[in-house]
């Protein structure tokens, strides 16, 4: 949903711990993305793609994508199920009193650098 | 060739914001300047609420307010009108506010000796959530036509506000809205948040709201 200005951020992060320890050159930056958070990978890497280009430290930085699964918590009968399959409702028990563990991420996990 | 190697970050992308956020704070608890993040979507009813709060705290709080879009003044005319000190800030496109642009704003605002800023936020349910501003409290308001489901459907929003205000409950006959349901809703990912059923309209429930509001400043300013 504001998958630019999400970009934005992790071009300022990255030009910091660039400067932070006197890198020149940022080849890729790793992404994690939950699959419920609100950004979509698509999206992300065409606003990257597109953005990059306007920071001399970032020229040429490709963009990967790691997703990581959503799980839900039931307090109804304590169990775990995927959240994309089954939403808010406990496959298990049925109830609604459930909570995201998680899957909403969005972590800048690593940069491949020279 | 210059070597390539990897260097692990492991942090959010909103961390940085995060800390920005988190210094905004501090400086305003110096300044003892109260900063309410107003979100909801668009259409709910922000201004007018805000325009009803700015009525009944008269003389009591000297409030400020920053007007967030991503285009127009409308919004900061309405305002001025009320007589406060008021700014627009453009977003440029973009969907929310983050901690550097708010500072840039308050900057702008130039708030001297409020007690009280406002930033009505872009209104839009989903991404503002996800940016600390660096607010001291956040509110969100839910107008009655927009349905009861909506803390089920845009659940972070509903999770991370200390307030929820409940707008236009004077058309409730008019649709089918379950105030108990919304409530519950709200309950279910937000134990904590206060609700306030308001009809900014005809001013029922807003001194509830502005009497939070003060009492919110005042703990802020004194502890």
């Amino acid at each position: 949903m504001h998958e630019l200005g999400v970009v934005y951020h992790i071009m300022d992060t990255l030009e910091e711990v660039a400067k932070e320890n006197g890198i020149s050159h940022v080849l890729s930056v790793t992404v994690e993305i939950g699959e419920v958070s609100t950004v979509l990978p698509d999206y992300l890497t065409d606003c990257w793609n597109w953005a990059v280009k306007k920071r001399s430290l970032l020229q040429g930085c490709r963009m990967e994508v790691e997703r990581l699964s959503a799980v839900t918590f039931c307090d109804g009968c304590g169990r775990e199920y995927p959240t994309v399959a089954h939403g808010r409702i406990c496959p298990h028990c049925g109830s609604e009193k459930t909570w995201l563990l998680r899957g909403n991420e969005l972590n800048i996990k690593e940069v491949e650098v020279s | 060739m210059e070597k390539v190697r990897i260097l692990e970050i492991k942090q959010s992308v909103f961390a940085n914001n995060d800390r920005q956020a988190e210094l905004l704070r501090r400086e305003l608890k110096e300044r003892g300047l109260f900063l309410l993040n107003l979100m909801s979507s668009p259409g709910s009813g922000k201004t007018t609420t805000l325009t009803r709060l700015i009525e009944a705290l008269a003389g009591e709080l000297a409030i400020g307010v920053m007007e967030a879009d991503i285009d127009s003044d409308v919004d900061a005319r309405t305002i001025a009108k009320t007589g406060v000190k008021t700014i627009q800030l453009h977003t440029g496109g973009m969907c929310h506010l983050d901690a550097a642009m708010t500072r840039q704003g308050l900057e702008g605002l130039d708030p001297g000796a409020l007690d009280l800023v406002v930033l009505e936020n872009v209104g839009n349910l989903v991404c503002p959530a996800e940016f600390d501003t660096g607010a001291v409290k956040s509110m969100a308001i839910l107008s009655v036509p927009e349905g009861h489901d909506k803390p089920l459907k845009y659940p972070l929003m509903f999770q991370v506000v200390d307030a929820v205000v409940i707008n236009k409950v004077d058309v409730m006959p008019y649709f089918d809205f379950d105030l108990e349901k919304c409530t519950e809703y709200i309950r279910l990912r937000n134990p904590k948040a206060e609700i306030f059923p308001i009809s900014a309209k005809t001013g029922q429930g807003v001194e509830a709201l502005a009497q939070w509001l003060k009492n919110q400043v005042k703990t802020w300013k004194e502890t």
